[in-house]
């Protein structure tokens, strides 16, 4: 399972890093969801990897650790309105600006 | 322990939420609401100070005892961060309801909003929350520096909150790696589990603290990841971007409340020692950069932009210091900074609401109204700010660079500062001639008026500058104590988790 998690986040990063350094405003906002999705299950990770365990002391004789599930949730609620907020900004400068560079023009445009 | 603590962070909220819920309330109902509660975090603000003077306060929220609940610390360093950005609202709250309110809806809800970040982040003595303050005060921000809206806020608003996120998804990665390592994120906790920490895990917790610095240095601007904030400050409106002065603050005191605290118990090996390393230069080429961008730019409000990073950088190359005496001076050199970066935003506004044409840019040379008023304004202003004397500029950096000589480097902040320092006089001088002395006297048919509501504020918060050097000798005692109280990482663990806790290495899991 450690195996598993790991290289899912590995994967989830590379996309999300690979994504956040395009040029283009909707790759960065997927680029952004991807990497606060391997944050979100990182954080989670932290309360150590365990099946089948009840988050409340003394049912079983190992416990999951119920802090990072709290910890996660509010950071899920946080970034799902950060990716609103973003989706929407992002909208607006494209409409205002013309253009859906992160810079707001492409300064690559008259090139060949 | 005393419901007065939590205030700060209540009655912005309130405030806040009253403004919403009324949102269809006339803006004169609006103003008053949002000045009364921005009076009464002053109010607080001169509490907390007085209150802080004795000992650390703590405040357990909902009476869960440390380390399982979350706690408010008032320490002298927080309680002087509290009066200053409650006096630094009141004047941005003051003049933006002379009409900037009016460019968009929800002004003074944001505005609210944005308090209650702020003053959180200084109270919570528990890094998740923190982060959640953190989170309240950016979105507050982001919405506050579109407000109004415009291709110019559009544009920087789009990189400010694009590298933001990025810091949060930092700060939340260097949040898991701390609790897998130590199963607690209460600072004072943490602190002691990291002192006690096993030497396999010291470059996973070296590694941790470094990206806690990468999300405080953009939050602080430190030289890589400063490039958002010159257009961002610079669009946003000019009440707006005068209490941005503060936000650049708030992530030095992050850094100095996690390297000191959390990572500074150890007294044989330091973790921070590492992260000074890494400071010290970065934090000297940013003030250096600050210099040069001043010299540059071309409008007043970038060059202001430039003075909020040249004072960030020196205040984090006098912290890599690691020394008492020059973080105190540091500390007075916060308080002058951010009120006169405050001031040159909102003297930007004043000045180009004068001016015939051309706004707040070096390059117009127009006539403009009230030219004696406003040019002894910039002047006072300007002189305070380069730190000459008489004012708490020159006091600040005299007792910065006097404090700083013990230390074997010093030559090099002496060097960089003095150097940018009179940058900063050569862009200042060249912008007052150009903008008081060389243009026509007014003649334009239709007089442009002064508000004198807006004059006044703005004169008032540099009379608050100058009342710095007047009573600088009791300030730079608070300094001295804070300094002092924050080199004492013990103590402050003991004030959180009671006298036994280092005795017994933190919390019994």
């Amino acid at each position: 399972m450690e195996l598993m998690i790991s290289v899912a986040l590995g994967i989830l990063t590379t996309c999300g890093v690979f994504l956040i350094l395009r040029a283009r405003t909707f790759s960065v906002v997927l680029g952004l969801t991807l990497l606060s999705h391997a944050v979100n299950l990182f954080l989670f990770s932290m309360g150590r990897l365990t099946t089948g365990a009840p988050a409340i002391v003394g049912l079983t004789p190992d416990s999951a650790d119920p802090l990072p599930q709290a910890l996660v949730l509010t950071a899920i609620v946080i970034s799902f309105a950060m990716t609103a907020f973003v989706v929407v900004l992002s909208l607006k400068a494209a409409v205002e600006l013309r253009s859906d560079h992160v810079d707001g023009e492409n300064p690559n445009e008259d090139r060949p | 322990m005393t419901h007065l603590m939590i205030l700060p962070v209540v009655i912005p909220m309130l405030a806040a939420a009253w403004l919403l819920l009324n949102h269809r309330a006339s803006i004169g109902r609006q103003r008053v609401w949002s000045i009364l509660s921005t009076s009464l975090l002053v109010a607080l603000g001169v509490w907390a100070v007085t209150a802080a003077q004795a000992d650390y306060h703590t405040y357990w929220l909902g009476n869960w005892q440390p380390p399982f609940g979350i706690v408010l610390v008032l320490d002298r360093l927080s309680a002087m961060m509290l009066l200053l950005a409650a006096l630094l609202a009141l004047f941005c709250v003051l003049y933006a309801s002379r009409g900037s309110d009016r460019e968009g809806s929800h002004f003074h809800a944001l505005f609210q909003f944005q308090l209650m970040g702020i003053n959180g982040a200084f109270l919570t003595g528990d890094l998740f929350n923190l982060f959640v303050f953190f989170e309240i005060l950016l979105l507050a921000s982001y919405a506050l520096l579109l407000h109004g809206g415009g291709r110019a806020r559009s544009r920087a608003g789009l990189h400010y909150v694009i590298i933001n996120l990025l810091g949060s998804a930092l700060f939340l990665l260097a949040l898991g790696i701390l609790y897998g390592l130590t199963g607690t994120l209460n600072m004072a906790d943490l602190a002691v589990r990291i002192a006690a920490a096993n030497p396999d895990d010291q470059t996973l917790l070296k590694g941790a603290a470094l990206l806690l610095m990468v999300v405080f240095g953009i939050k602080a601007a430190i030289l890589p990841l400063l490039f958002w904030l010159p257009r961002a400050y610079s669009a946003a409106s000019a009440p707006v971007a005068a209490l941005f002065a503060i936000m650049t603050k708030v992530g030095f005191y992050a850094m100095v409340r996690v390297l000191l605290i959390v990572f500074g118990l150890d007294s044989a090996q330091p973790l921070n020692a590492d992260v000074f390393l890494w400071l010290w230069p970065l934090a000297l080429v940013t003030l250096g950069l600050g210099a040069i961008g001043i010299l540059g730019a071309a409008s007043l409000r970038t060059m202001a932009a430039y003075m909020v990073i040249l004072s960030s950088g020196l205040l984090m190359a006098s912290f890599a210091m690691a020394e008492a005496t020059v973080l105190a001076a540091s500390l007075f050199y916060l308080l002058h900074s951010t009120c006169l970066a405050a001031v040159f935003f909102l003297l930007a506004d004043l000045i180009g609401r004068q001016r015939a044409e051309g706004y707040d840019l070096l390059s117009v040379t127009a006539p403009l109204t009230n030219r004696w008023l406003l040019g002894t304004l910039f002047l006072v202003a300007a002189a305070s700010m380069a730190g000459l004397p008489p004012f708490s500029g020159f006091i600040s950096k005299a007792w910065l660079l006097q404090n700083a000589v013990s230390h074997p480097k010093y030559l090099w902040l002496w060097g960089i500062t003095l150097v940018a320092g009179l940058f900063m006089i050569a862009a200042l001088s060249r912008a007052g001639s150009g903008w008081f002395w060389k243009p026509e006297p007014y003649t334009g048919r239709q007089r442009r008026r002064l508000d004198p509501a807006r004059v006044a504020t703005v004169s008032v918060l540099i009379g608050i500058s100058a009342a710095l050097a007047l009573f600088a000798a009791p300030v730079m005692d608070y300094m001295s104590a804070t300094a002092g109280q924050l080199y004492q990482p013990s103590a402050y663990v003991e004030a959180v988790l009671g006298e036994s806790a280092m005795a017994n290495g933190g919390h019994n899991p």
